[in-house]
């Protein structure tokens, strides 16, 4: 039958309009999150945004973010990995044992951490992947089982502390290179500006070759009060940390994760495999995509990325504990539902699920400044992620979805 | 009687941007069979919808009068309470409840709020006895075929005491036996009073139980044909639906036929649950470059099993027999690796297996040989943009950019991407299965014009159908299956309908 269609407005105003409404869902997440922290900076009183604090956000919440990465891709091709908090709390007790008790040299440490992560990842990707299993099973099972080996490997005790170098993963600092006026520190000014600069080229550059292929539809008002913003985002965040302790070192991994996955996702034939097949199982199968063979490595890659998670946890904490990371599976599957993933797959992007787990590190961290009782954190928590999915599905309907 | 039972006057029905329905006016004589046509996209379904309360009263303009009165239906529930039921054509059945609870799913035959199975199935049998069906009422949905699955719907409204009937495209999933009885029910229906509306592509059909039709075309009623009166022909509905005289409904093909590409030997296919059943019975087919090869058989004969499992093993279990391509011993065990022997299969169900609805066309076209566009992994995205905007352009798709979403498009333009799509592949041998079903009487030509031009091209293209005459106006040559086996192979000279049908009910031991 007839798809409705958005009428074209001749205003230039009402076009701008139009535009903006059919890139809401996009933007309306990141609405959602200047809203809470504008929210937060005032009922706080001005804490939230002080140096010290955004430093300790982006820190406590390098390894929400850091799963969730992995979690959006699993959830876009239609599967769910609960297991992914008791998988950092076993990674976090194999590196303990393995430097505090082995006495193993950090680095060492660290990719024995990283392959355990691979054979978890492997061990659940297997029964996914090529036994048929649904995955919701599977990590249900693999929450119990990797819950219980943290138990058996740390002997229901726990380790601590961790090599210096395996903390400064989790909670340290980029060494400072002086402090420009005395105030901010040089390094983290120098990459603020270099990423800020390297945004704008990047954008600029690609809304070149779009004009060039005659394939842009964005306002050039729009691109630019986007650009400008992204780049004032940028810098402002790495003057408020140039003015604390310069740049978390979890930051920098979490940067480098955001911009290779958001290429792998974009760009890679991996990427739109992931999205083939969550969008149409069978299409993609018979399109000769090796369905089997892309769900079996996302697992494998949530397992790395789970175990780096674990890594960061444990160092920043400076302990192994049979508790660590309790409930991370919902705070990273919330992250990725919140900024924009589909429930039932074949949707979500990697800075969505950056940005929905950001606005659960900000709710976390304000509401606990101005305290806010975990009760009713964790009733508010609820019901963002109630009405982030319930206006992505409103919008859905309104423009005429399936 | 001549009375009109149901009278719609001066519908319009506006989405935002489009109107979709303009100043419709339907009337329906008691006791009729009223068929409606027009191209996909044409309105007959807004129609419907707006007739059986989808779109509630208030979200059109016009009037309704049921049985003469002015009726508003604010959904289907009061649409049915007065006896008007549509049966849309994705059946709506619980594919896990047996017949009886399917019938009287929403209905429940009830004894103090507790379910009567006595009363449920008793009158279930009987429901079912009116629509010709001897399946036991407790039987799962799951366990019998599509054509008496429609008749279980039929059947589902007679429980709701149906007057007025419509059939929203009821035939396309049914071969011809099925169909065949499906229409004579309807007959048998309208003696006992019931009136019904079918909306139908088969213009056959409609000749042979329609008393009158309806053409609507680009949202508005263009005239309504009494069946009786004038001898209407074919072509008279077409020139209607169209605006114009169809003079052939297939393109010329002159065939210009090359070496051997694709030659399957001694085919046979278990079924992958019932593994002791034989789907597929030593096949042997054989195409040639340049050749538009039919399967013709009706449903259940095993042609897309046939199909599928030549295509990398995608249906069926315990595969044996040989498969050549140019003369060579190949093997095809996953679909990367037929899609590398340059065999493509586009399916059947474009929306359950050839496309992703919700992503755009671009990268649905892309799909199936995104390798050709990457390099090391990483796609180019500006040359996946060339390509899919150079395919359409030279498809004909309707979509103002290759960034629209395939769901929202028309099935004629889904078929496209999905044949864009298997055309950038560039296969040397092509399967496409029922490549025109549920495309209107425009689109098809066009995407006969594109079988005979890839034919031109030196690939070899199969083309299965339940549609006899398009099998007799595209090929060169065609097979029949009957029960999983090839019973004949004939040169397009000699088919005739008859003789497809005499090899295609062949009875085998």
């Amino acid at each position: 039958m007839s798809a409705p269609v958005t009428p074209v407005a001749h205003n230039p105003i009402g076009r701008a309009a139009n535009y903006l409404t059919s890139q809401l869902r996009q933007i309306g997440i990141f609405i959602a999150l200047i809203v809470i922290v504008v929210l937060f900076q005032i009922l706080t009183q001005g804490v939230l945004l002080n140096p010290q604090n955004v430093s300790n956000v982006i820190v406590q919440n390098s390894y929400v973010l850091i799963l969730a990465i992995g979690m959006v891709m699993i959830i876009i091709a239609g599967h769910i990995d609960l297991s992914v908090g008791s998988v950092v709390g076993f990674i976090g007790a194999i590196a303990g044992v393995l430097t505090n008790r082995m006495g193993l040299p950090w680095w060492l440490a660290i990719i024995a951490a990283l392959l355990a992560g691979v054979l978890v990842g492997a061990w659940q990707g297997f029964w996914v992947a090529y036994f048929g299993i649904p995955a919701f099973i599977v990590t249900l099972a693999g929450m119990l089982i990797f819950r219980g080996l943290t138990q058996v490997v740390l002997g229901s005790t726990q380790i601590t502390p961790f090599p210096d170098e395996m903390r400064a993963l989790g909670g340290g600092f980029l060494p400072t290179l002086g402090f420009l006026g005395g105030q901010y520190e040089t390094l983290t000014v120098v990459i603020g500006l270099l990423a800020a600069a390297v945004l704008v080229a990047a954008g600029i550059r690609q809304r070149l070759i779009r004009r060039r292929l005659n394939l842009e539809d964005e306002p050039f008002a729009w691109f630019v009060v986007k650009l400008a913003f992204t780049a004032a985002l940028v810098l402002a965040i790495a003057f408020l940390l140039a003015s604390y302790r310069g740049t978390p070192i979890v930051l920098v991994v979490l940067g480098l994760l955001v911009v290779v996955y958001s290429a792998v996702m974009g760009r890679s034939v991996y990427g739109r495999h992931i999205y083939a097949l969550g969008g149409n199982l069978n299409a993609a199968l018979l399109s000769g995509v090796k369905t089997k063979r892309v769900t079996f490595l996302l697992f494998v890659n949530m397992g790395v990325l789970a175990a780096l998670a674990g890594l960061v946890f444990a160092g920043q904490l400076n302990l192994a504990n049979p508790t660590n990371g309790t409930g991370f599976e919902l705070d990273a599957i919330a992250a990725a539902f919140i900024g924009g993933a589909a429930v039932t797959g074949g949707i979500g992007t990697v800075t969505g699920a950056i940005i929905g787990g950001l606005i659960i590190g900000i709710l976390n961290n304000g509401m606990s400044i101005i305290g806010v009782g975990t009760d009713w954190q964790q009733f508010i928590k609820g019901i963002v992620l109630l009405s982030a999915v319930a206006f992505d599905v409103y919008n859905k309907r309104r423009s005429g979805g399936r | 009687m001549t009375t009109n039972i149901l009278e719609m006057r001066s519908i319009t029905k506006t989405f935002p941007g489009v109107k979709a329905l303009q100043e419709v006016s339907l009337g329906v004589r008691r006791g009729e069979v009223h068929a409606i046509c027009g191209e996909n996209g044409a309105g007959k379904s807004t129609l419907m919808k707006v007739l059986s309360g989808v779109y509630p009263a208030g979200s059109y303009d016009g009037e309704i009068y049921f049985e003469n009165e002015l009726v508003e239906f604010k959904n289907i529930n009061d649409s049915e309470a007065v006896g008007v039921v549509i049966i849309h054509q994705e059946l709506a059945l619980s594919p896990f409840l047996s017949i009886a609870e399917n019938i009287f799913l929403g209905n429940e035959r009830q004894k103090n709020g507790w379910i009567d199975w006595n009363a449920t199935n008793l009158e279930a049998a009987k429901l079912l006895a009116r629509v010709g069906l001897k399946d036991n009422p407790i039987t799962k949905i799951t366990e019998i075929g599509v054509g008496k699955q429609q008749l279980v719907e039929i059947a589902k409204a007679l429980s709701k005491r149906v007057k007025l009937l419509i059939l929203d495209e009821p035939t396309a999933a049914l071969n011809d036996e099925d169909s065949a009885h499906l229409l004579d029910l309807l007959l048998h229906l309208k003696s006992q009073g019931i009136t019904s509306i079918i909306i139908s592509h088969k213009l056959n059909e409609i000749k042979r139980i329609a008393d009158s039709v309806t053409i609507i075309r680009d949202g508005k009623t263009v005239e309504t044909l009494d069946m009786a009166k004038d001898e209407i022909s074919e072509e008279r509905i077409i020139k209607g639906m169209v605006g114009r005289d169809l003079e052939n409904r297939y393109p010329h093909h002159t065939p210009d036929i090359g070496a051997e590409v694709l030659r399957v030997e001694d085919w046979t296919v278990h079924h992958p649950t019932d593994h002791s059943r034989v789907v597929i019975h030593g096949a042997n087919i054989n195409v040639r470059r340049g050749e538009i090869v039919g399967i013709a058989g009706l449903m259940g004969a095993g042609r897309t099993e046939l199909a599928m499992s030549v295509f990398g093993r995608t249906y069926g279990h315990n595969i044996s027999g040989r498969i050549y391509k140019d003369g060579v011993e190949i093997q095809t065990r996953s679909v990367s690796e037929a899609i590398g022997h340059g065999i493509a299969y586009a399916t059947e169900d474009r929306k359950r297996y050839g496309l992703n609805l919700i992503d755009d066309i671009k990268r649905n076209i892309s799909g199936s040989a995104l390798g050709k566009l990457a390099k090391r992994g990483w796609v180019d995205a500006n040359q996946e943009y060339a390509v899919a905007e150079g395919y359409r352009k030279s498809m004909n798709i309707k979509s103002p950019t290759v960034g629209a979403i395939t769901g929202k498009l028309s099935g004629g333009n889904q078929q496209k991407v999905v044949l864009s799509k298997w055309m950038f592949a560039d296969p040397d041998v092509l399967i496409l299965d029922e490549p025109t079903r549920g495309i209107d009487v425009g689109a098809k030509y066009e995407i006969y014009t594109i079988i005979n031009t890839l034919a031109g091209q030196g690939k070899g293209v199969i083309v299965i159908s339940s549609e006899l005459p398009e099998l007799l106006g595209i090929c060169d040559r065609i097979y029949t299956l009957s029960e999983g086996t090839i019973t004949a192979d004939i040169p397009r000279d000699k088919a005739t309908p008859e003789l497809l049908m005499q090899y295609m009910t062949q009875e085998q031991d």
